[in-house]
């Protein structure tokens, strides 16, 4: 995320050359950075203890929101500060995950380097998605559709080569006790939280400080205005690509500890469009190109797929009929997505936020 | 892989509106990229056949291809008439047609009648229930950017296919057609149902075309297309010919479950599948072109039955998203449409 390339292009937006030294005074920039980054860190310092608190079950509803969380402030890095409505983002999930797991389960190599690896995968492919998509100056509904397009041909081509196992997939070979490195603890034990929140905390991290670097302030005015934009010499293309690739990466990030906590990764778990979409409602039901929003989101989904099941474990009378039935789950968020997107268009955390403002 | 030509040769388009629904831009340039299509593919049939060496199986693949590339158009004619008027990308389309299988098991199994007879039923029950979505979740300011009704038929979607998974199950369903037979035509074998599935999408093709075409509302819906400001100037109760738009299109959805029901398994997420080719179709016939549907519908067929002897042991979709994507790329307007 630096900015070498801003010396070729000879325009720059705003007083450039005297660098962060001389920036008059326009302070507020920099303040909200610092004081969302205390946010996260007090956030994070709440959450580490939770794990002796929670009962065993709840623990694992935990970790899977953090899951959520990681996925959605990847989608939003991408669909809510870059404007790129991205309907594919299992195709970078299901890469992380399917990288580390065949590093680990054919070569023995760590999940951690795993993960570095498949945030590399992911964000080259974006970067090729990307690229493409943006040469034929695709928008709007095309653009969602060809990012949906390639996560299928993924999905596909994983299910039909022998290379990745085809249908079956990868799992993970357990190893005795247990280890840091490998990624792999007992089935209740809070480290697996620990590292949840670890990774979640820094993906949130680097998507303020994102925001707020000259990067992510080039691709939020692209994003209003990118005619605007390009017209006052931004280099579109590369600050978009920069920041898809970022988006993948961080995504692909959940996807590789999803593999390593649930030890099981299949082509529908990691590239089927339910990812995606859930992604997707993460944010929105959150609020798009927020902050917050995609840790609210998860919090909301995470806690709510815990009740439908728990409902569904031991439904209440009237509703017997739904004993063993799968689907609840999903219908009911689907029913959050479609009012949120009737009534708080913002979401969550941006109708607060515009409230505030007020 | 039959487009993957026309578009570098494709003239500029003329910087005009998209899509007058019908038809695409001046009849010389469709006829030329008509021959061009055909000629692709009439080599994808050729390589096909070096491939295979068995001319009775490409040929079998072709008729298959083409039987079910109609019913692929019948689907996708509904979703762009919702495009073209509406500018909604209708991610519920699927889980629509879902539900009108659904309705066509529960009629059969309850009633025993013959399963075209539940178009009777599907039809209108999918007009009053695409109606009803179109008034309650997609107009007025709730629905008004894109990503918003993109938003809301994706939940829509998920609703109603997780809906279906709730109350039927996940285990699989077959309509049975009562005096299903099969015959040889040159040699491909062809079942009864598969005609009479493709000639009621042509069947039900055809009286769209005259719907819009040869009536006053028809015309209406052609207006409120091209400039819905416009339209309304004149007097055209644009919301009111919206909702009918939007209703006509699932009523199609409708109409291609019914006759579709004998042909596959159904099951609540078969949708999903259908809405995948359908969205395929619709951007390779053009978005809001309802002729051209039909003809993306048959070349996707094609496609469809043509990767299975190309690559061995893939999954047919894959060369539909090839097509897809290389369209979206190359020719985003569609094979027939302008550039918007």
């Amino acid at each position: 995320m630096t900015d070498t390339g801003m010396t070729d292009t000879g325009i720059t937006l705003t007083r450039r050359p005297d660098g962060d030294a001389a920036r008059p005074a326009k302070a507020p920039p920099l303040r909200p950075h610092h004081r969302q980054l205390a946010v996260l860190g007090v956030l994070l310092l709440v959450a580490i203890p939770l794990p002796l608190v929670l009962p065993p079950a709840q623990g694992a509803v935990a970790v899977r929101i953090l899951i959520f969380a990681l996925m959605a402030v990847g989608w939003n890095v991408m669909s809510g500060f870059g404007g790129m409505f991205s309907f594919g983002h299992a195709a970078f999930f299901g890469l992380g995950a399917y990288t580390s797991a065949y590093l680990l389960v054919e070569h023995g190599v760590s999940p951690w380097i795993g993960m570095l690896a498949g945030m590399a995968v992911a964000a080259a492919v974006a970067v090729v998605i990307g690229y493409f998509a943006f040469r034929y100056k695709l928008q709007g509904a095309y653009f969602a559709l060809a990012t949906f397009a390639f996560a299928e041909m993924l999905r596909l081509i994983v299910t039909t080569s022998d290379f990745t196992n085809k249908a079956v997939g990868f799992t993970v070979p357990l190893i005795q006790g247990s280890s840091f490195w490998k990624i792999q603890f007992a089935a209740d034990s809070p480290a697996y939280f620990w590292i949840a929140l670890g990774l979640a905390g820094i993906a949130a991290a680097v998507s303020i400080v994102f925001l707020h670097s000259r990067t992510g302030r080039y691709v939020t005015a692209i994003r209003d205005d990118e005619l605007a934009a390009a017209s006052l010499g931004t280099p579109v293309l590369r600050y978009k690509l920069v920041t898809v690739a970022l988006s993948a990466a961080i995504t692909s990030v959940a996807g590789a500890f999803y593999t390593q906590y649930y030890l099981f990764v299949n082509p529908d778990l990691a590239f089927g469009s339910s990812v995606s979409i859930q992604a997707i409602a993460t944010v929105v039901i959150g609020g798009i190109g927020t902050i917050w929003g995609p840790i609210v989101g998860a919090v909301i989904l995470g806690a709510l797929s815990d009740v439908t099941a728990t409902l569904l474990r031991t439904p209440p009378d009237f509703l017997n009929f739904l004993q063993g039935r799968s689907g609840l789950d999903v219908a009911v968020y689907a029913v959050l997505l479609i009012l949120i997107v009737r009534l708080l268009p913002k979401g969550i955390v941006g109708t607060i936020a515009a409230r505030w403002r007020r | 892989m039959s487009n993957i030509g026309t578009k570098a040769q494709s003239p500029p388009a003329p910087a005009a509106r998209r899509r007058p629904l019908l038809g695409g831009d001046g009849t010389g340039a469709v006829l030329k990229r008509a021959a061009v299509t055909g000629g692709l593919v009439a080599v994808a049939i050729a390589v096909a056949l070096i491939k295979s060496g068995s001319g009775l199986v490409v040929w079998q693949s072709v008729v298959t291809g083409l039987l079910m590339g109609g019913l692929y158009g019948l689907i996708a004619m509904g979703l762009t008439l919702i495009f073209g008027v509406l500018d909604i990308v209708n991610f519920a389309h699927g889980a629509l047609l879902a539900i009108a299988m659904f309705i066509a098991f529960g009629v059969v199994q309850g009633t025993g009648v013959h399963p075209y007879l539940t178009l009777l039923v599907a039809v209108p029950a999918l007009f009053l229930l695409g109606a009803a979505v179109h008034r309650g979740l997609l107009s007025g300011t709730g629905g008004a950017s894109l990503e918003n009704q993109l938003l809301i038929t994706l939940g829509l979607s998920l609703l109603l296919e997780n809906g279906l998974l709730m109350f039927f199950g996940a285990e699989p369903k077959t309509v049975a057609l009562p005096g299903d037979f099969q015959f040889s035509l040159f040699g491909a074998v062809v079942s009864g149902a598969r005609l009479y599935a493709f000639l009621g999408a042509i069947l039900i093709g055809a009286v769209l075309f005259w719907l819009l075409r040869r009536t006053r509302f028809g015309t209406a819906i052609r207006a409120v297309a091209a400039n819905g400001q416009g339209a309304e100037l004149v007097g055209v109760n644009v919301r009111r010919v919206h909702t009918l738009t939007f209703a006509i299109g699932t009523a199609c959805a409708g109409a291609a479950a019914v006759l579709a029901a004998p042909l596959v398994t159904v099951t609540p997420t078969l949708g999903e599948q259908f809405n995948i080719t359908a969205f395929v179709v619709v951007v390779l016939g053009g978005m809001g072109n309802v002729a051209g549907a039909l003809v993306g519908g048959l070349l996707i067929g094609l496609v469809e039955q043509l990767t299975t002897i190309y690559m061995d042991g893939q999954s047919s979709l894959l060369g539909v998203f090839a097509v897809f994507v290389i369209v979206l790329f190359l020719r985003p307007q569609g094979l027939f449409g302008r550039r918007s």
